[in-house]
């Protein structure tokens, strides 16, 4: 029972981490139809960025200090990838596959060139030690703070989406991109602020993982294709469809390490996102839409 | 109930709910052996989803679709299409890669199970019907095109060719004529004339000067309900269909 | 326009020529050549699914490895007597053969697996997504959890798969002895004539209806459904028929390189294949053996020099194809023949 309770506490903070790594995608495949396959570095970028600031900022509370310069520096960088490539391969979704992955290439090389391939250690604070006792269980704070900041991170998100001008422009592009234009939206700049808002939320991710182990190249790797993952089942571009679909992934692969190991737990990951799509095609979240796609 | 032996279309009471917005809300429509029907209605009134429906695009809430008294609402839109139903879409749509006459040879392939694909070339019994078409469409000269380089007007010759190609006893056309100038519309409404009688047609459009020339009855549809029916003339002289088309509230 | 007879030719040419290879160079590059020959198989399958029907599979790597492990577990128990296990299962603590081996024992079925294996798993896993009308970048993503998925699974279960290391030190080959000076020509020939078959299989099957299907299902999928064709078969028999391809290289593959391992079938390995194809051209097959061969050569030649060199230069080479030549050098040459015939 204790067994049970604490895998599926595992499941939520595994599934904090699907999420804050697979928002931005979602957010991204939505509006654009595009997956960037070097998100995956984005993570990377925040979990770098977190360790230099430490280096740098004195004090117990600079992991604070950490989670806005992990964010604005994604951001920027997300930006710039926006600019340079996304944007030139829009309508091609397949090609943006392939572009995006030799960005990501370059960037891990770039990493090692850097910082060495070994990876750089980030220790928590103080503060983020120990834990809380619940039913028996042993809570540990950091997986607390990640499930927090998760949480966070969605209440923003869904307060800039549903009160804020820019918030508004999205889910006018989202619904429906040539009526927006039409309507003298700059979708472009939509596309952009989406973008980089979404690589941001990576880079807090990346924090978030520098916590629990350390900052390698290829730290991103390891649970940027369970977010993929995240995305398939979410349904496009809904931000419900994706909370649920990480919640889901999270507790069905913490739940199948009580039984075997890790590396079939991951196979099992897949098989159940397979046998998902057979029963709802569309998503946990179906936005029946008109539009045509002949 | 067995329906009359000479009517080929029943849409029954049919809703579509798209999450809570009726696109089609107990909507019926018959339709005649050889008929040529023309549906007209404001932007939003529910038409292409009406023929989303009888393809099998999108399934109703509520309500059934009859095809020669059978219900069809259920069946997978490729079993629809083998019945005997061909849509042409309101977004030109032909296979841009592929030449004019492959375009129409996919849609005239009367066996289409796909282990009858590996062979080569076209079944004489099909290429005859495709040049039938070529000249019928007017793009005899230019079969052996790419149909992503045809002109505006020509592309949608070739998928109303294509929808003809298919034998299909029911054409369902979205729009053929948008997007043309008056000549091009009016050789689209001899052409469509033309197959009245082999074919039944219904007709989606809101050009009223090219729904004259089809001069067929008309049926008027408005926020997802029938609204009226009648020739062209009871259409423009009647009231409600006068006022939804101003946009006033009744 | 795919132009039958002239594809046979060429590639019955370029197969003629390459056939005196191996008494021109050296016993390593003439193995560097064989190898790379055998990667070109899975090119064919790439520009068959990729460039003729849209489809862009991150995962082909596990079709590959389906194809090597088979033979590899072949070649494992082929030296054994009655009741041994491989070296590495006895480093396992194993005493008996897993069930699931005995059958490779026998060589026909090893060749048939080679094939089939790849054919049939390719075949379900294409028949549950397309079937679902999934498709795209969702099918891309999915392969490629495939991929990484497969990897780990062979490394986790070390004593029936060799693990990380996976299955090498292979002595014997139905027959041919793998040490024997004779070895190396002979499987090259044998690659040789395995590619050119593949070659005109492949330029036979987009030449037919089906290839003319297959394009009119990548330009639009929906409106082949509506004109009442089955559209997810074409796309399931092309991915398939791909699997095949990438099982046989990878047999292939593995006699050249006396080893196969969760390191060649991956995230990234599978994902490298991509960029072969599109380098050489997504719808030209000659292009994609020549894609195949200019970029495994020039890995080879930037890895041995400089290791750090290669990431960076294949992640750019990625990103300057894809934007500014989507057609390959393909494209370019058929351009510049254009030019030439203005």
């Amino acid at each position: 029972m204790e067994l049970l309770l604490g895998q599926v506490f595992n499941g939520f903070s595994v599934a904090s981490l699907y999420l804050l790594a697979a928002l931005g995608l979602a957010l991204s495949f939505g509006l654009m139809r595009v997956i960037n396959m070097a998100h995956g570095e984005m993570l990377m970028i925040g979990g770098y960025l977190a360790y230099l600031t430490l280096q740098v900022v004195p004090g117990p509370w600079r992991l604070v200090a950490a989670l806005p310069v992990a964010f604005v520096g994604a951001a920027l960088f997300g930006a710039l990838i926006h600019v340079v490539l996304i944007r030139r391969l829009s309508a091609r979704p397949l090609d943006t596959l392939l572009a995006t992955w030799g960005l990501s290439l370059i960037l891990q090389q770039g990493a090692r060139s850097l910082f060495g391939a070994i990876g750089v250690e980030v220790t928590a604070p103080a503060w983020l030690d120990g834990g809380i006792s619940v039913l028996g269980i042993e809570l540990p704070a950091v997986r607390l703070f990640i499930i927090g900041v998760a949480i966070a991170v969605l209440a923003g998100l869904a307060l800039l989406l549903s009160r804020t001008r820019i918030g508004l422009l999205v889910r006018a592009v989202n619904q429906d991109r040539m009526m927006a234009a039409a309507t003298g939206i700059d979708a472009g700049r939509v596309d952009l602020v989406v973008f980089a808002l979404g690589t941001g939320i990576a880079g807090l991710a990346g924090v978030m993982l520098a916590l629990l182990g350390p900052v390698t190249p290829t730290v991103g790797q390891s649970y940027i294709v369970p977010a993929f993952l995240v995305v398939v089942m979410g349904g496009l571009g809904s931000i419900r469809g994706t909370v649920a679909a990480a919640v889901i992934l999270g507790l069905v692969g913490s739940l199948a390490q009580i039984s075997v190991d890790a590396s079939v737990a991951q196979v099992l990951m897949l098989v159940f996102v397979i046998l998902f799509i057979q029963i709802r095609p569309e998503g946990v979240v179906a936005n029946k839409s008109r539009a045509l796609d002949v | 109930m067995s329906p009359l032996p000479d009517r080929l279309l029943e849409v029954d009471g049919v809703t579509v709910d798209y999450d809570g917005f009726k696109a089609l809300d107990g909507f019926s429509l018959t339709l005649d052996a050889g008929e040529i029907r023309v549906v007209i209605g404001p932007n939003g009134a529910g038409k292409s989803t009406l023929c989303d429906t009888i393809i099998g695009r999108v399934r109703p809430s509520a309500g059934r679709v009859l095809f020669r008294g059978q219900d069809i609402s259920k069946l997978p839109e490729h079993r629809i299409a083998g019945l005997g139903i061909c849509r042409k879409f309101q977004a030109p749509g032909v296979l841009a890669s592929l030449s004019v006459a492959d375009n129409l040879g996919i849609a005239a392939a009367i066996d289409k199970r796909w282990w009858r694909s590996f062979g080569f070339g076209t079944p004489p019994a099909e290429a005859e019907r495709i040049a039938v078409i070529l000249e019928r469409i007017g793009l005899a000269g230019r079969r052996d095109v790419l149909a992503g380089t045809l002109a505006h007007g020509e592309k949608q010759w070739l998928e109303i060719g294509m929808v003809v190609a298919t034998e299909a006893e029911l054409l369902l056309l979205d729009e053929p004529t948008a997007g043309m100038g008056p000549a091009e519309t009016t050789r689209t409404a001899e052409l469509i004339r033309s197959l009245a009688g082999d074919h039944s047609i219904i007709v989606i459009d809101h050009d009223m000067a090219f729904v004259e020339q089809l001069a067929a009855r008309v049926t008027v549809m408005h926020q997802g309900q029938f609204l009226m029916q009648g020739s062209i003339a009871e259409v423009r002289a009647d009231a409600r269909v006068a006022e939804v088309y101003l946009g006033r509230a009744k | 326009m795919f132009r039958l007879k002239r594809q046979f030719v060429v590639a019955a040419g370029v197969a003629g020529v390459a056939a005196f290879a191996p008494f021109v160079l050296g016993g390593y590059d003439l193995n560097l050549l064989a190898r790379f020959l055998a990667l070109s198989l899975l090119a064919l399958g790439i520009v068959l699914t990729w460039g003729h029907g849209g489809i862009l599979s991150l995962g082909q790597g596990v079709f590959f490895g389906l194809g090597g492990y088979a033979l590899a577990m072949h070649m494992k128990l082929t030296p054994l007597a009655p009741g041994e296990v491989p070296d590495f299962m006895m480093l396992g603590g194993l005493e008996a053969l897993p069930a699931w081996w005995v059958p490779f024992g026998n060589p026909g079925f090893a060749l048939l697996a080679v094939v089939l294996v790849p054919g049939i798993v390719a075949a379900l896993f294409a028949w549950s997504v397309f079937g679902r009308r999934v498709g795209g970048t969702y099918f891309a993503l999915i392969t490629q959890a495939l991929a990484l998925a497969f990897a780990t699974l062979l490394v986790s279960a070390q004593e029936t798969t060799g693990g990380f290391n996976g299955l090498t030190d292979f002595q014997v080959v139905l027959g041919l002895d793998l040490n024997g000076a004779e070895a190396g020509r002979t499987l090259y020939w044998v690659t040789l004539l395995v590619l050119a078959l593949g070659w005109a299989g492949v330029a036979a099957l987009l030449a037919s209806r089906f290839g003319t299907m297959l394009r009119a299902v990548r330009d639009g999928e929906n409106r082949v459904r509506f004109l009442g064709h089955d559209a997810a078969a074409y796309k399931i028999i092309a991915f398939a028929v791909a699997a095949m391809l990438a099982g046989a290289a990878g047999a292939l593959f593995t006699l050249h390189a006396g080893v196969i391992s969760p390191a060649m079938v991956g995230v990234v390995p599978s994902i490298e294949m991509v960029i072969w194809v599109a380098i050489g051209g997504r719808t030209s097959l000659a292009g994609a053996i020549a894609g195949t061969l200019a970029v495994n050569f020039a890995r080879d030649a930037i890895s041995s020099a400089f290791p750090d060199l290669r990431p960076y230069a294949l992640g750019l080479l990625f990103i300057l194809v894809v934007t500014l030549l989507p057609g390959g050098l393909a494209e370019l040459l058929a351009a510049r023949f254009r030019k030439v015939a203005r």
